[in-house]
């Protein structure tokens, strides 16, 4: 921990968790992207609106899910609705405020990989695949992206894109007709990134009080930039840390509660 | 009235070698009792069709039944790799496997298409992907009405379709509620659709709108107590996440997988005799 009581995770969390303000309509994968969510809904945005690509729409669920489709998420939602629905007429039709999503590379512009590591037809690491992503990627008014850093999961070019975000940069997105804005943030265990409006190339413009700028660029697998000023994010306040080991004691607790099988 | 069989009778009769079989369920009523009476059966060259192949193809594909797989999200959830779908598409092993890959929208879609005797589904969808470049299959439309290019996806037409569901009647009528994924779309796309079920009742009373697969659209049902687990079934229990946590280690290695199948469901007459010996060795269930 280096001095800090808190981990990288959680200032991750806690940093994606600032970003999200109440009643925003928020699309969520699983992991950290559904902590940060769940997390803003304990703290700052009690009617934001949580929408898992299961089908279940306002869920408020208690425990994290360890699945996208967990029984918390049906239970304490306002709907349930089946799939073809969730995606045409709920994401296609542009009702998504967020779309929360993470990937194992991302390239300068927000473009996402979670397919493959290596050629496609002789992978050689062969990852779980896109999932709801792409169309969260296209349909969602804005894409905030969840990622640790390093030089291997920071890249300046993806083996697959699995998601678009700003495609080659310079409007290209916008000229393509992509009904979304696209990646806005992406929340690194560095700091934050934000698109250049002009090259749509992601820059850093906040570090953690603990890194440095040059410890960013140097996690990073494309010559990153800094913008104008790099703001310096506050550390997680007691509260905030509090309420999030709250979350995730009460979550590790449910997932290795047994199962009865009525037989 | 159908004929209430069991569920070894109904995939001897329903499943063939070579076939397309879609065991449908999203996270929730999985159907593992009879992915795993598949596997019993020792099926071959199946083309396997799930948008989350979850444990149970994770299973049927390390066990080798299957040779090619028609997915969208291909992973353990919120756990990690499914190793042995991994190992099948890295390393050929037990049998090479084919992908046909999509997105989850797209695969709903082309159940849509399939469900509606369509040629192919319509999203918009794909946007800026390689997916369509690997996946020759996912092409586009003008529209005829403003020229705009909507992305298509060829329809989903499985063999034969496979779903959990909590209960039927004795005409055979059948009731889902919960998460519905597209079970409905895959059960109406298919050439065949075979069901088990939690419990057998005098009269779903079903609430309107509820999701219910009447008789005459079902050719088999079998019930199977607990048929769901790992996964759930709601009303019923929970999901074993503490199983897909675990899931992890035991798939992660060849031998290791391939005694945890030969105990548990090749050396199971049926499901209840697998929940046994489960519970024998120490399995809280």
């Amino acid at each position: 921990m280096n001095g800090r009581d808190w981990t990288a995770d959680e200032m991750m969390t806690v940093t994606a968790a600032r970003m999200l303000w109440d009643r925003a309509v928020c699309f969520v994968g699983i992991g950290l992207p559904s902590a940060a969510a769940n997390l803003a809904r304990l703290l700052h945005a009690p009617d934001i609106v949580l929408i898992y690509e299961s089908g279940t729409i306002g869920t408020r669920p208690d425990v994290l899910p360890l699945s996208i489709g967990d029984g918390e998420l049906a239970e304490t939602a306002t709907c349930v609705v089946p799939l073809p629905e969730i995606f045409a007429y709920w994401l296609q039709s542009g009702r998504i405020d967020v779309g929360f999503l993470g990937a194992a590379q991302v390239d300068r512009y927000g473009n996402l990989n979670s397919t493959v590591i290596g050629p496609y037809d002789q992978p050689k690491t062969r990852l779980p695949g896109a999932g709801g992503a792409p169309e969260i990627a296209t349909h969602a008014q804005q894409v905030f992206v969840v990622l640790k850093q390093s030089p291997r999961s920071f890249v300046p070019s993806l083996d697959f894109v699995s998601s678009a975000g700003f495609l080659n940069g310079g409007g290209e997105r916008a000229r393509r007709g992509a009904p979304g804005r696209g990646p806005q943030a992406i929340i690194t265990d560095y700091g934050v990134m934000r698109p250049d409006p002009t090259t749509d190339e992601f820059v850093l413009v906040a570090r953690y009080d603990h890194v440095t700028v040059d410890e960013a660029i140097a996690a990073c697998g494309w010559p990153l930039r800094t913008g104008a000023a790099v703001e310096v994010i506050a550390p997680p306040s007691s509260l905030e840390l509090e309420a999030l080991r709250e979350l995730h004691a009460r979550t590790r607790a449910a997932h290795a509660a047994a199962v009865k099988l009525p037989i | 009235m159908l004929p209430s069989l069991t569920l070894r009778e109904a995939i001897e009769e329903h499943v063939r070698d070579g076939d397309a079989v879609a065991l449908e369920g999203f996270t929730h009523l999985i159907p593992f009792a009879a992915g795993h009476e598949i596997i019993r059966q020792q099926r071959r060259h199946l083309h396997l069709i799930r948008m989350t192949p979850d444990l149970i193809y994770d299973q049927m594909i390390g066990a080798g039944c299957a040779d090619r797989l028609t997915f969208s999200w291909g992973g353990n959830p919120g756990v990690g790799s499914a190793h042995r779908v991994r190992d099948a598409i890295e390393k050929g092993w037990p049998v090479p496997l084919a992908v046909n890959e999509h997105s989850h929208a797209g695969m709903a879609a082309a159940y849509v298409a399939g469900a509606s005797r369509l040629p192919f589904g319509l999203l918009k969808g794909y946007f800026g992907t390689d997916l369509a470049k690997v996946n020759t299959t996912i092409r586009s439309v003008e529209c005829p009405y403003t020229g705009e290019k909507i992305t298509t996806v060829p329809s989903l037409t499985p063999d034969v379709t496979i779903l959990h569901a909590q209960q039927a009647d004795r005409e055979g009528n059948v009731l889902i509620h919960g998460i519905v994924g597209a079970q409905k779309e895959a059960a109406l796309a298919a050439k065949r659709l075979v069901v088990t079920v939690e419990e057998l009742v005098d009269t779903l009373d079903a609430p309107m709108n509820s999701v219910v697969l009447p008789s005459w659209v079902v050719s088999a049902v079998a019930c199977v107590p607990g048929g769901a687990w790992p996964s759930y079934a709601r009303g019923y229990y929970a999901r074993d996440n503490a199983f897909y946590i675990a899931w992890d280690e035991i798939a992660r290695d060849r031998e290791r997988f391939t005694a945890w199948i030969a105990r548990y469901v090749l050396g199971s007459k049926d499901h209840a005799a697998f929940v046994a010996a489960l519970r024998a060795d120490g399995v809280a269930l």
